[in-house]
């Protein structure tokens, strides 16, 4: 039996004026498509101190994704163009040359997905795999790599790896195997690692171990984390830092703490109180009415305004994402007069009720 | 959820005995335990959920209860009848009674048909009324789910996730169901849609006297949406109660695990310093565990776990588990530090 301490969130880093590790200006991204050029996200700023977890979080299309693999250049075939800069200890990636990607990428920043399978190659043995990696990019001789693949699968919590390391990727279970992706992006000691929904497609039990781990590794080895997801509980569990996204921009960036009592932006407050363990059992759940605008019928100004409850004369202005203090930021210009509620009111609570009655 | 009148002393709307579910596996050399004896009733009026892992039987339970699939063994008795033994013609209209709807509304929904086309398929195949009539029901069950009328004109594609499994409830209540099954109904829509949905079903509920059996591995879902819940692993439940007490005072090591286990949307602050992370994975329902499955991963497993099959006792009012060593006082707090 093991017992998981709940991530310590203090804003490493960041605020402490630290250089950044990752810096992320004005990123837009485009592709092209039969109705013409779409635009899935723009104007994307933020920035990961060197250690530091970040949570990126929003719904389905609002282009966690698609930022991810932009950072590593892995973007799909229909890829039309980028803005902005994507600066990676002081190289721009967004426009620096194939080759200098190519030595980034798995070795400095490092990448995994949802589904473990469709990373893996299943003619390879895990090990086979993950010594590769590490052969690619340092001058290690084969037994030197196998070796380091065992001590690397251990080191993800893979029992008895000596009897694993040659097994190809369908014998392992679902959890197992994002065992071996993390083993095999970890095997080259990254500064970064992405996670897209890394746990989405595990029972909460192996959920609960893979997010320990992720957290275990990042606080030992000082890598920084950016973990995509939907799941504002696993943000909670495993981030200092939560970036909310809606429809292609940033819209929120605090400590997770401060985003969960106190957010800023009706977006991130709305999908907050929408969560069923805030509300009181059985009782109504709050819901943001209305759905997220598709790319071509984007409308000017704030893109939340057509859902949201507090929209008045002025929110058909563009929304720039503006310094709220205390290195939050928020793309709303009416936050400092909107006093809106978070995940702190337990059950029952009056400010609950309220909502709900809206 | 309470529904608004129920006779005390009537049938359970559906009463589960000993059910057991094999399937055959592809090369046929062995056999899947999916349903290993299960035993519950679901009460008239209410939201039964069950939540477990992925195969943990979920699914094959809820495809069982409304007769897609034939019980291996055992029996399901709706309102104290067997449906299986009705004449061929009874069968058909009483299944209609007891419907069910799954996860992914794309897959539910014909792309080429529009959505009153969907929705009035189920009318037409049990040759309900004239055409009008069936129009009439139609527009009328879109409109209960909240889909403005002209919606039936259009394509699925034309619509949100959201806007479709509300088609798909509009399609199951063309029927006037007593019981609908939920699987997951609402684990592929996105989180701000997820409150609509699941008011919606606690509106028609109370409206239309519905009883539901809701299966999730959403543990937040479930809790909200339940007066009582059974908790599924390995083929059978292990701990089954009103909500509140399963929720806070749970009984089986595997529910407290599963509640720990749980990603919160708390503040540090807010939440417990201790988590249980369970060890391993669930093994296969091929061969499973000889004595309490669970013993595998049980941080409080004793040598008799590995002999005896838990007994699955009424261990305080209507609040039921299978675990040997479930009565014993502190269970749930005093975890040992390691497993033998
Ligand atoms: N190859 C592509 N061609 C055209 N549009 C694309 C392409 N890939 C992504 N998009 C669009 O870009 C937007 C962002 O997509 P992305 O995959 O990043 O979303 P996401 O936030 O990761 O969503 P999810 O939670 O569903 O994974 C969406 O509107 C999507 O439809
Ligand atoms: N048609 C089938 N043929 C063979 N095995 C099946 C079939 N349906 C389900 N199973 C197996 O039965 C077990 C329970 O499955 P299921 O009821 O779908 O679980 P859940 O819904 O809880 O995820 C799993 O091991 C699954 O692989
Ligand atoms: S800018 Fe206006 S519409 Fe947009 S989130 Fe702020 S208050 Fe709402
Ligand atoms: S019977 Fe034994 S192994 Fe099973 S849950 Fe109880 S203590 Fe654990
Ligand atoms: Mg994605
Ligand atoms: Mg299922």
């Amino acid at each position: 039996m093991e017992t998981g301490q709940p991530a310590q969130r203090k804003a490493e880093g960041a605020r402490g004026g630290a250089r950044p590790l990752l810096s992320v200006r004005g990123l837009g991204i485009r592709f092209k498509t039969s109705q013409g050029i779409w635009q899935a996200t723009r104007r994307i700023d933020f920035d990961i101190a060197p250690g530091e977890r970040v949570g990126i979080v929003g719904e389905s299309g609002c282009g966690k994704t698609i930022t991810g693999l932009s950072i590593l250049r892995l973007l799909p075939g229909n890829f039309a163009g980028l803005d902005g800069k994507i600066l990676f200890d002081g190289t721009d990636l967004a426009s620096c040359s194939a080759r200098q990607m190519r030595a980034i990428r798995g070795k400095r920043i490092a990448m995994i997905f949802q589904e473990p399978m469709s990373a893996l190659d299943p003619v390879f043995t895990v090990g086979h795999q993950i010594a590769e990696t590490l052969r690619v990019h340092t001058d290690v001789s084969y037994e030197e790599a196998r070796a380091k693949t065992l001590e690397m699968l251990r080191h993800v919590g893979i029992a008895s790896p000596e009897r694993r390391i040659d097994d190809y990727p369908h014998q392992l279970s679902g959890g197992m195997r994002q065992r071996v992706m993390i083993a095999a992006s970890l095997i080259c000691g990254p500064q970064l690692l992405i996670a897209d929904e890394p746990t989405t497609a595990l029972d909460v039990t192996v959920q609960a171990q893979i997010l320990e781990l992720l957290r275990d590794i990042s606080e030992t080895s000082k890598t920084a984390l950016m973990l995509i997801t939907h799941d504002l509980g696993v943000v909670a569990e495993t981030c200092t830092r939560m970036i909310t996204m809606y429809a292609g921009e940033v819209i929120e960036d605090a400590t997770v703490d401060e985003a969960l009592v106190r957010p800023l932006h009706p977006y991130t407050s709305g999908l907050l109180r929408s969560l069923p363990h805030l509300s009181p059992r059985h009782g109504r759940l709050p819901s943001i009415p209305g759905r997220v605008p598709s790319i071509a019928e984007m409308p000017a100004g704030c893109r939340f305004r057509a859902r949201c409850a507090h929209a008045t004369k002025g929110c058909e202005a563009e929304q720039k994402l503006q310094d709220a203090g205390g290195g939050r930021k928020v793309r709303c210009w009416r936050f400092a007069e909107l006093n809106l509620p978070g995940a702190l009111h337990p059950p029952d609570a009056p400010a609950a009720a309220k909502v709900a009655t809206q | 959820m309470t529904a608004t009148t129920a006779e005390p002393r009537r049938e359970p709307i559906i009463s589960v005995r000993d059910l057991q579910v094999r399937f055959q596996t592809t090369d046929r050399r062995a056999t899947v335990k999916a349903v290993d004896g299960v035993n519950f009733d679901v009460r008239r009026g209410e939201t039964f959920g069950i939540i477990g892992e992925s195969g943990s039987g979920k699914t094959t339970i809820g495809r069982a209860l409304v007769f897609l699939l034939n019980p291996s063994a055992g029996a399901i008795l709706h309102d104290g009848i067997d449906p299986l033994a009705l004449p061929r013609r009874e069968f058909q209209s009483h299944r209609r009674d007891y419907q069910i709807i799954f996860q992914d509304p794309n897959a539910a929904l014909n792309p080429r048909m529009t959505i009153l086309a969907s929705v009035l398929e189920p009318l037409e195949l049990a040759r309900v009324g004239s055409r009008a009539e069936r129009e009439r029901l139609g527009r009328e069950a879109l409109e209960r789910v909240g889909l403005p009328q002209e919606f039936g004109e259009r394509y699925p594609h034309q619509l949100s996730g959201g806007q479709k499994q509300r088609v798909v409830i509009a399609r199951a209540l063309t029927l006037k169901p007593k019981l609908i099954v939920c699987d997951e109904v609402v684990a592929a829509l996105d989180m701000s849609i997820r409150g609509d949905v699941l008011n919606l079903f606690a509106d028609l509920q109370r409206d239309l006297g519905l009883t539901y059996v809701f299966i999730t591995h959403d543990l937040a879902v479930v809790s909200h949406i339940s007066e009582r819940v059974a908790v599924m692993y390995l083929g059978q439940f292990v701990e089954l109660g009103p909500t509140e007490e399963v929720a806070e005072r749970p009984l089986h090591p595997y529910t407290i695990a599963l509640l720990s286990a749980e990603p919160r949307p708390l503040p540090s602050t807010m939440r417990e310093a201790q988590r249980i992370v369970l060890q391993g994975e669930v093994p296969s329902p091929i061969d499973p565990p000889s004595g309490c499955r669970f013993r595998t991963r049980c941080p409080h497993v004793q040598p008799l776990c590995t002999e005896r099959v838990p007994e699955w006792r009424e261990l305080k009012p209507d609040h039921w588990v299978a675990c040997h060593f479930a009565d014993r006082p502190n269970f749930s707090t005093n975890i040992p530090e390691t497993t033998p």
